[in-house]
């Protein structure tokens, strides 16, 4: 615990710290994505109901409107489905899954695009051009093309009954699946130079195993990119798993993203009951814009161009 | 220059085949066709006989070879879903797609350089932050959340516009369009507004940035020197410096707008290829997807490898660099 905290402080003392101390949209941001991410991970004791419950759900409290309607009734702050689900519960237990999915999208491509970049820029030769190529190859096919794509093969290879447990395994994977080039050519273009360099030389020299000087010499100085990338990646993964539960090749109705939950309204949306698309598409929209402040302010606090 | 040419033109035949051994292990492995095309009653020997008809006996080569040749020739078989040739239903609904990334692309810039330029110019004014701050909330509000919010705000509570469909078209031989009809071009407003949403911000950040380095060249301060009018000066000679990058993303932006649609049509149940395709997801109907897949990447590294070409074209020092070795580099 003690180390966590002079962790802390010297974040907090670093330019870094300061940049964010200065910034107002930065800290606006980050308090809200905190609230948003405590929200959705407390679901299950905070929020009013268990959406996936069937005993929890009122019948007779079906499709209300939200509180300050004429026929709003509480608890039910933004209203209820048809099946007499309370919308807000349900929008946080989504963003648990959304949110979810999300971070393990981004953590799995940027582990697999940190290692190929590393491989390629390190080894250079054949194995930077293969592994390049393919990148090239991943890039060259429009990225919501290949999400849809991936997760339409894996569902088509899975008998039907393990298609759901399996959807939020498969969406990450099709997620991942293109977002790890942008990392892998981060990494290659920093490892290139830094190979060169006279420390590395010298760890090689004393014959430390190449994987080793990857892991503990390169690869802490290639980072920063990498972590500017990994957190507007995550604003990216959150709307592509949206779209892709929206279109239908996402998370079913038993586990519904905020993704699924938007498509589950569209279906209401001439019957009247508004409250059921637009409250989970601002949620979904509130968390991406306070990832995607974030990333940028972080991008530029971390580009000494700008400093 | 030759060089270049033919290294620029294997890499785009080499992308395509590597997409079209996608599309040919979809159709392949992704559920048995023969099952997928005969009914559960069929005997043994009528799967035998499909299995020949359809060449699933030979080798896996000869399967590829059949595949990639009968493509080139827009032949990618019957759609398991409507019993219909691919080729044409793709063809039927190429026409609405194209209008639709077509009203998006010149809404992207009818709306994106005028933004540009003003948030360039006064940077500092309340109306520049004001837009900055739009631009962000348009990237973090998905697509199809944005036309569905359309779709509530225009269709369902003030009832100006259509929320679905084409309106009504004209066919023109076998192009039809909705550009031509009243109905028809009520009907594009929505979506192409939605599909250019994002299209739009790039389009005025690009703008925005290309002004900002521009305006502190010599040239602008001698045209300021020469006492100009400021309206002279920010269009006539500064923007005409930015437009040659704008124009490049624009046409490399097609494919990906092309791609994206199948989102918006979805939203607006626009009978484009994207819904035809979105639909076919949803039904396991491999061969639609197959082929959506190798002519929209068709279509991407088409484009893509135009523009690389026009650039060497353009700029010397791109073929310089080509023939040291280093094309990829972007």
């Amino acid at each position: 615990m003690a180390a966590n905290a002079s962790t802390f402080k010297r974040l907090f003392a670093s330019d870094l710290g300061y940049s964010f101390r200065q910034s107002p949209v930065a800290m606006t941001s980050f308090v809200l994505l905190v609230f948003l991410m405590l929200t959705a991970f407390l679901a299950p004791w905070i929020s009013p109901q268990d959406p996936h419950d069937l005993k929890q759900l009122f019948i007779d409290k079906a499709e209300l409107p939200p509180i300050w309607a004429k026929d709003g009734e509480w608890p039910f702050i933004l209203g209820t489905d048809p099946q007499g689900r309370d919308v807000l519960s349900a929008i946080l237990y989504g963003t648990r899954i959304s949110l979810i999915i999300g971070l393990a999208a981004v953590a799995v491509s940027m582990t697999v695009g940190v290692a190929i970049g590393l491989m390629a820029g390190f080894f250079g030769g054949w194995i930077d051009n293969l592994l390049m190529r393919i990148g090239d190859t991943v890039l060259s096919i429009p990225t919501l093309l290949v999400a849809i794509l991936v997760s339409a093969i894996f569902r088509g290879l899975l008998p039907p009954a393990m298609r759901d447990p399996f959807a939020a395994i498969i969406l990450v994977l099709a997620i991942a699946l293109t977002g790890w080039v942008q990392y892998a050519r981060t990494v290659r273009a920093s490892t290139m130079v830094e190979r060169r360099k006279e420390y590395v030389l010298a760890a090689r020299i004393i014959g430390v195993s190449p994987a080793r000087v990857m892991r503990k010499h390169i690869l802490p100085n290639t980072l920063t990119p990498v972590m500017v990338a990994a957190t507007l990646n995550l604003g990216l993964a959150i709307l592509s798993e949206a779209t892709l539960s929206f279109l239908g090749v996402g998370m079913p109705i038993t586990q519904p993203s905020l993704g699924t939950l938007i498509r589950i309204g569209n279906q209401y949306l001439f019957s009247g009951s508004w409250w059921l698309v637009v409250f989970p598409a601002l949620h979904l929209g509130l968390i991406v814009l306070a990832v995607n402040l974030l990333g940028d302010w972080l991008r530029d606090a971390l580009n000494p161009k700008l400093r | 220059m030759l060089a270049f040419l033919v290294k620029r033109l294997l890499n785009a035949v080499g992308v395509m085949l590597a997409v079209a051994f996608l599309a040919f292990m979809i159709f392949r492995f992704v559920g048995d066709p023969v099952e997928l095309m005969l009914n559960e009653q069929a005997s043994q020997a009528q799967r035998d006989e499909l299995r020949m008809r359809l060449g699933l006996d030979r080798s896996f080569f000869v399967q590829f070879g059949t595949f990639v040749f009968n493509a080139m020739r827009g032949d990618f078989g019957i759609s398991y879903r409507n019993q219909q040739e691919v080729f044409t239903l793709i063809v039927e609904r190429f026409p609405a797609t194209f209008e639709l990334v077509l009203v998006a692309t010149f809404l992207s810039l009818a709306i994106g350089i005028p933004l540009g330029v003003y948030s360039a110019i006064r940077r500092e004014s309340l109306g520049a932050q004001a837009i900055q701050f739009i631009s962000v909330l348009g990237v973090s509000l998905p697509s199809f959340a944005l036309g569905i919010l359309f779709i509530l705000l225009f269709s369902v509570t003030l009832q100006w516009l259509p929320a679905f469909g084409r309106g009504e078209t004209v066919a023109l031989g076998w192009w039809t369009t909705g550009l031509l009809t009243p109905s028809g071009r009520l009907a594009l407003i929505l979506p192409g507004l939605t599909l250019s949403l994002f299209q739009i911000t790039l389009v005025m950040r690009l703008v925005r940035a290309e002004m900002l380095e521009t305006m502190r060249t010599e040239f602008i301060r001698f045209a300021r020197a020469r006492g100009l009018p400021d309206g002279s000066i920010h269009f006539r000679h500064a923007l005409r410096n930015c437009l040659m990058p704008v124009i490049t993303v624009t046409g490399l932006q097609i494919g990906n707008l092309i791609a994206f649609a199948l989102v918006t049509e979805t939203v607006f149940q626009w009978p484009g290829m994207g819904l035809l395709f979105v639909q076919a997801v949803t039904f396991v109907d491999i061969p639609v997807m197959a082929a959506y897949l190798i002519i929209v990447s068709f279509i991407f590294v088409t484009l893509n490898t135009l523009v690389d070409l026009t650039y060497a074209l353009v700029d010397p020092r791109l073929r310089q660099d080509a023939l040291a070795g280093g094309a990829h580099g972007r």
